[in-house]
């Protein structure tokens, strides 16, 4: 029987990380994460989980030690933002390229400098090409729920790689919501038991990992890697179903909102997407047809289905929480841009970089995106391929 | 402790076939390792000449359980992997009876310089590890560069001896006496050249429960530079000039286990390597004074030390 609460996204995945119930936790404080460990140590203080839990010096031995523990056999998770997962950067390739299942919650946060506690996507952005599986999220609801589903996909034996859930700093992981949680015992048997294929705690098959693997194999493991990052969409996938099957919440690769009828489309991940929703209904109200791609996954990047969503639209504005410093766009608007190349009548895509360190997307910003975007499907010209909005200038 | 012969017939934990040089001391540590202890033990390394010689895929010198994930982190990463079997022993998923001990091995360089943070960190924690630091006094595995290790005056390729600088112009850090402030139980200084000491010192931090340090002197044939087949000649000089005491704090007692039974002069030690042969021209022979200076000087710290940590009464 599901609990109807209402708390917070940190909250709700300290709630999650209670009920997977890991093994090993290790992890360092940083704002706006800070309170999933605080509230996770009182769990292992109450004895109410068996995890045994590492207070690091850093998240660079956060991370290390994680990765010591998953490669001993057992299940992992840690939780970080911005500057700590910065610091974690090398032991994030080396998680992933050992092929670790860790779990990780990621309260996003701008990176520094000027150093800046609230959200933006610079974090889990930059570490896009780390080989970790990433899963977003709008709300607390969804923080926790991908959390639970993240457990069954960096465990399933075609993925075997790390999984980052990220949610919105303080907009989402310091405001109280309704949600839902499950019961203790159905999250249990929904992730089941963890039996790795290696592990270092296994005496009898020894093994030695993290090899130096030089010119004549690297390649061949990093083909491994990639193949996996391929398989975990179906994973994704059929994880969800069966999550499905005991919440009745559906989750996808992605979620759109009034889309299939659209003729404009806007493409955002993350909180902002609630706001968008909002007025989206505004404008579906004076008839026009714009609607919303809300990726879940942005690692692996499932191309084919996001150009099937999109593909029918006359313009999109992809709106990316992030900036790539001197590149054509944000990261998020280049992939969706370069998605939809192959596409015989391609819609006209452009990108806006909004929202650094926090700004709020306000209901203007998106009546100017989605004005300008009514512009574009009507001339077929736009002004500016990518734009800075929620800026003065 | 047995003897070697008797050593000698104990299973081994690492097989011969590694690819270090001809002369390096590294081997001589794992070997004995393996062999004064009857723990099953899972190994943890650092990134350096230890870890890229003995684990190059798809081969492995490393017959029990073997990790290697960065260069800063042997601390940290065993830690998670301590961490992990507390755990699952805690929850029944290990046997009870089933006791294992968990080893991390560092370079200076990873132990003194980058992972000094990392290893603090597990000491301070409390894991039940031993963390070994082989002490080459230099990263060797990236070309011999210096490290907070490499002793005062020698020549490596970041602290070149020069027409106006003589190598390397700081003291090395003292480690284990850094560990020691992490109020663990054991932290001892030892060399590959004395086989005995470095076993029994291997064996107590083993049969502790919880962190042990140990920091061992471990001779470079091409970072020294000297002849491969005089490796254990050239480190007994050093411990029996004094430049590298073997002592230890053993649960609260400070001990030297070993006294030179006539210190010779330090001089006798740096000139057995090319590293400090510029050292032997007339204008840096200051340098040698100051390196004997040091060592008169520790050897005076560690009576301190004798006297304010003494064994208790029998
Ligand atoms: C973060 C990082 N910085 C630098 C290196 C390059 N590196 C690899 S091994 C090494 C030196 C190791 O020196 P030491 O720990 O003394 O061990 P040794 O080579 O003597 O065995 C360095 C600098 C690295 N692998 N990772």
């Amino acid at each position: 029987m599901a609990k109807i609460v209402a708390t917070t996204g940190n909250s709700a995945m300290a709630y999650a990380m209670k009920q997977i119930n890991p093994d090993v936790c290790a992890a360092y404080p940083i704002t706006p994460s800070t309170q999933v460990m605080e509230e996770f140590s009182k769990y292992v203080a109450d004895g109410v989980v068996n995890t045994n839990l590492v207070t690091v010096e850093s998240e660079h031995s956060a991370m290390s030690a994680c990765i010591g523990a998953a490669a001993a056999g057992g299940r992992v998770l840690t939780a970080t933002s911005a500057n700590g997962m910065a610091l974690m950067w090398e032991m994030l390739y080396i998680a992933a390229g050992m092929r670790l299942p860790i779990v990780m919650a990621l309260v996003n946060r701008a990176l520094s400098a000027p150093i800046n506690i609230h959200c933006d996507h610079s974090d889990s952005f930059g570490a896009r090409d780390s080989g970790w599986i990433q899963l977003y999220s709008e709300n607390a609801q969804e923080a926790y729920d991908n959390l639970i589903q993240a457990v069954r996909i960096s465990e399933h034996p075609d993925v075997r790689l790390p999984v980052m859930v990220c949610q919105d700093g303080f907009i989402i992981s310091h405001s109280i919501e309704r949600m839902e949680y499950l019961e203790d015992d159905e999250v249990r048997k929904f992730i089941g038991d963890y039996k790795p294929m290696y592990a270092l705690l296994d005496i009898d098959k020894p093994v030695t990992l993290g090899s130096l693997d030089l010119q004549d194999y690297y390649i061949e493991h990093k083909r491994q890697e990639a193949e996996a990052m391929k398989l975990a969409t179906p994973v994704i996938t059929a994880v969800a179903k069966d999550f499905e099957k005991m919440t009745g919440r559906a989750y996808g690769l992605f979620e759109t909102y009034h889309l299939d009828d659209a003729e404009v489309g806007i493409v955002a991940v993350n909180s902002a997407a609630g706001t968008i929703k909002e007025i989206i209904d505004q404008y579906r109200r004076k008839g026009i047809k714009v609607g919303l791609l809300k990726p879940r996954l942005y690692r692996p990047f499932p191309t084919e289905a996001y150009v099937k969503a999109l593909g029918h639209l006359k313009a999109i504005t992809v709106l990316d929480r992030v900036d790539s410093f001197g590149a054509m766009a944000g990261p998020l608007m280049l992939e969706v841009r370069a998605a939809l190349y192959d596409l015989p009548k391609r819609p006209v895509t452009i990108g806006k970089i909004y929202g650094l360190g926090g700004r709020d997307l306000e209901e203007s910003h998106c009546q100017y995106v989605i004005d300008e975007l009514v512009q574009i499907a009507a001339s077929g010209k736009y002004r500016e391929l990518c734009e800075y909005i929620t800026v003065r200038e | 402790m047995a003897n070697l012969k008797e050593l000698s017939k104990r299973p081994d934990g690492f097989s011969p076939g590694h690819r270090l040089c001809a002369g390096c001391g590294i081997p001589i540590i794992p070997k004995l390792l393996y062999k004064v202890t009857d723990y099953d033990i899972v190994v943890a390394s650092a990134t350096g000449c230890f870890e890229v010689a003995t684990t190059i895929y798809p081969y492995t010198s490393w017959l029990k359980p073997f990790v290697h994930s960065a260069f800063e982190n042997a601390a940290a990463t065993i830690s998670g992997v301590e961490a992990m079997y507390q755990s699952l022993k805690k929850q029944g998923k290990i046997p009870a009876n089933r006791k294992l001990k968990f080893v991390a091995f560092g370079g200076d360089g990873g132990t003194y310089d980058i992972g000094l943070q990392s290893l603090s960190g597990a000491l301070e924690r409390g894991h039940d590890i031993v963390y070994i630091c082989y002490d080459n006094g230099a990263y060797m595995n990236t070309g011999i560069q210096r490290s907070s290790a490499t002793p005062y005056g020698a020549s490596t390729t970041t602290s070149p001896a020069g027409k106006v600088i003589p190598g390397k112009m700081q003291r090395r850090k003292d480690l284990t006496n850094i560990a020691l402030a992490h109020h663990i139980e054991y932290a001892a200084q030892t060399a590959v050249s004395h086989w005995n000491d470095l076993a029994t010192k291997l064996q107590k931090g083993l049969d502790i429960d919880g962190p042990a340090f140990i920091c061992v002197m471990s001779p470079c044939v091409p970072g020294w530079m000297y002849p491969s087949d005089q490796s254990i000649e050239v480190t007994r000089m050093a411990v029996e000039t004094g430049y590298w005491p073997l002592f230890e704090m053993d649960h609260g007692v400070f001990r030297v286990n070993y006294r030179p039974k006539q210190k010779l002069p330090v001089a006798d030690w740096l000139k057995l390597q090319g590293r400090f042969r510029h050292l032997f021209r007339p204008e840096y022979t200051y340098v040698i004074e100051e390196i004997q200076r040091q060592v008169d000087d520790y050897w005076e710290y560690l009576a301190h030390m004798e006297q304010a940590f003494p064994a208790p009464p029998k």
